[in-house]
């Protein structure tokens, strides 16, 4: 995480860089792709996908939208001489983190964690339309997230110690609020392996940043399943259904789909009040529009529409490549040891400061 | 004459058709397999015990004092924690345990409660997934066959193209499919020891390997079959078969059964900063 974070702020700083250099003029559009078909006639949506991408959901402060060619290719060359420096065999002189972590932050900070040999955050920008992005979100076209509305941000306030659906597995030691280790409903979802972290599951699909990436989308006369590698979420779209009552509620949300043209689109609500993506309300509805664009990609668009939470609707868009890869067995709560030792760690210290006190 | 004749071997023909009917021929995919597409469920008793058994007063038991009670922990479900009696799905009887794999059971039985992975909705694993007691659906397309099962959100994609041996071990396995006929034929290894085969403790070792097959015999049935072979366990191979049934409700559809937020009070509860009376 240390290091997600890390090329973050250094792909912010270089952003900030590149303001001066004017807008890439936008390519003429080329003629609509037509997808293959599968045997009812709709586009084939079918296959691996790997979302991982170095474009960042919300625009860099100042960034303009779309990166040069040049521009991206170096941003790119830097990352991957940092994978390649982080990922290297740990050397059998390195001496063990001092006692209660070496100060750095993250999940991966501290005591040290994963090297970048285990994390796949990837490797380039994504492109739609020929344009190197420099945002997922496209609507505002600020490429920023609108403003939570006031009572929107007095609930999420009320609420800061249940992490939302895009939370990380783990937050820093001193910036999680106080409480934060008192029961393991406080816990992220992917620290409880209920979700994946980062919305990998969504609905919205969020690229993790991370790692574990993949998609595999399986579509049939009637349903679209859509299987996201962590945590072997499956979510199953019910083609030209009805949505179930209000009273049930589920984890990804309950989604129906129907087609336009070459465009599969689903709409998703009823989800619990314990996703709560981006500390959106239970009211959420999201629209997702799949389409083929290419023999070896997708274009993923989604629009988040919840008044209680954001005062206009917003958009994201990122182009989904195929991939040969497979998905492994995400097994996550099978050997989850961290929950039960974090819990146990939060109250060990605790003991261990009452019995200071006494002394 | 000629009419005579032809009129007896059609006689003959339709009386014989009668005697032995033609094998059910499944309705088509597209791509001309048999189309297993659907939500399906097992029926029956399997997930109690696999084996032939007899109602059981509960799934944990103590000895009392004119036989065996409900353990102290299930005592107060009453009715509702019993176990069913079931005909068994395992052929030829009983299972071909190793002598010292049968001691091992009746550890598993005497420690069910906190030996089944069921309980702590571990992933279950092949064949026990499949008769959990929770519908699963069949997704089959030209490119792609794979299972999503309500128990646990598990999942299982078929390989239609063998990807080689499995890298690592797993609760699910890897499953490669293949069609023979009317069957597709699913062969399933690469599983850790993790997993049983039922509430009774009946298990296997990393040596596992399981071929299922799937064979519509009927508008609304899938006969199921699974092919056990594990030396490390069992004496010989052995099979266990049941129907697969097609949920009938209009609105049939999986619902979630995230059942890992169900069982952390049971796991983490303790170290709550204020336990629950436990």
């Amino acid at each position: 995480m240390r290091t997600r974070l890390m090329s973050l702020i250094a792909l912010a700083a270089t952003l900030a860089l590149t303001l001066h250099i004017s807008a890439q003029a936008p390519k003429p559009a080329a003629k609509p792709y037509t997808a293959p078909r599968t045997p009812d006639g709709h586009p084939d949506l079918q296959g691996m996908y790997d979302l991982a991408t170095l474009t960042p959901v919300e625009r860099p402060a100042g960034a303009k939208a779309a990166l040069t060619d040049e521009e991206a290719a170096k941003l790119e060359r830097n990352v991957a001489t940092q994978v390649e420096v982080r990922g290297r065999d740990i050397t059998g002189e390195r001496t063990a983190p001092p006692k209660g972590g070496d100060g750095s932050t993250g999940a991966a900070g501290g005591v040290g964690g994963y090297n970048n040999f285990w994390l796949d955050p990837g490797s380039s920008y994504t492109v739609v339309n020929g344009e190197k992005r420099t945002s997922l979100v496209i609507d505002p076209p600020d490429g920023r997230v609108p403003q939570m509305t006031a009572a929107a941000r007095q609930r999420a306030l009320a609420r800061f110690v249940r992490p939302t659906s895009d939370a990380t597995e783990s937050r820093d030691v001193g910036l999680e609020p106080a409480g934060s280790y008192d029961n393991p409903e406080q816990r992220p979802l992917g620290e409880r392996c209920l979700l994946g972290f980062g919305s990998t599951s969504g609905p919205p699909v969020l690229p993790t940043y991370f790692y574990n990436n993949l998609h595999q989308i399986v579509q049939t006369k009637d349903y679209v399943m859509i299987l996201t590698e962590m945590v072997h979420d499956a979510r199953i779209i019910r083609m030209n259904s009805q949505h179930l009552p209000k009273t049930i509620r589920k984890w990804m949300g309950d989604s129906i789909g129907h087609w336009e043209g070459e465009t599969l689109v689903v709409e998703t609500t009823n989800f619990t009040d314990k996703t709560r993506f981006r500390s959106a309300s239970e009211d959420m509805r999201v629209t997702e529009r799949f389409t083929r664009v290419a023999p070896n990609a997708l274009l993923y668009r989604f629009t988040i529409d919840d008044p209680a939470t954001w005062e206009r609707p917003w958009t994201a868009e990122y182009t989904w490549p195929l991939t040969n890869d497979h998905i492994y067995e995400y097994a996550c709560h099978e050997s989850n040891y961290a929950l039960e030792n974090i819990l146990r760690g939060a109250r060990r210290r605790e003991a261990d400061a009452a019995q200071k006190k006494e002394e | 004459m000629k009419s005579a004749v032809v009129l007896f071997l059609t006689l003959t023909t339709i009386a014989l058709a009668a005697q032995t009917p033609a094998p059910y021929r499944a309705p088509r995919a597209p791509d001309g397999k048999p189309d297993l597409n659907g939500i399906w469920q097992a029926m029956n008793e399997a997930n109690y015990d696999i084996e032939m058994h007899m109602a059981r007063p509960a799934m944990a038991l103590r000895p009392g004092p004119y036989g065996p009670l409900p353990a102290a922990a299930v005592l107060r479900l009453g009715a509702v924690g019993a176990v069913p009696p079931g005909v068994g799905v395992v052929e030829g009887g009983s299972l071909p345990y190793k002598p010292e794999a049968l001691a091992k059971r009746k550890e598993n039985q005497e420690n069910w409660l906190t030996a089944d992975p069921e309980i702590k909705c571990y992933l279950p694993g092949v064949p026990r997934t499949t008769y959990m007691g929770h519908p699963f659906q069949i997704f089959q397309s030209s490119s792609a066959i794979f299972i999503a099962y309500q128990y646990a959100g598990a999942v299982r994609n078929f390989h239609l193209k063998d990807p080689g041996p499995p890298p690592a071990d797993s609760w699910m396995g890897q499953s490669v499919a293949k069609w023979e006929g009317e069957t597709l034929v699913v062969d399933v290894k690469g599983f850790n020891d993790q997993t049983w085969f039922d509430r009774a403790g009946n298990f296997h070792s990393d040596k596992l390997h399981v071929v299922e097959r799937y064979t519509r015999t009927g508008p609304d049935i899938i006969t199921y079959e699974a092919t056990i072979d594990d030396p490390e366990v069992f004496t010989r191979p052995w099979k266990m078969s049941m129907p697969l049934y097609r949920r009938q409700e209009k609105n049939a559809q999986l619902m979630d059964f995230k059942c890992v937020e169900f069982v952390e009070e049971l796991m983490f509860g303790q170290w709550r900063k204020k336990p629950l009376e436990r």
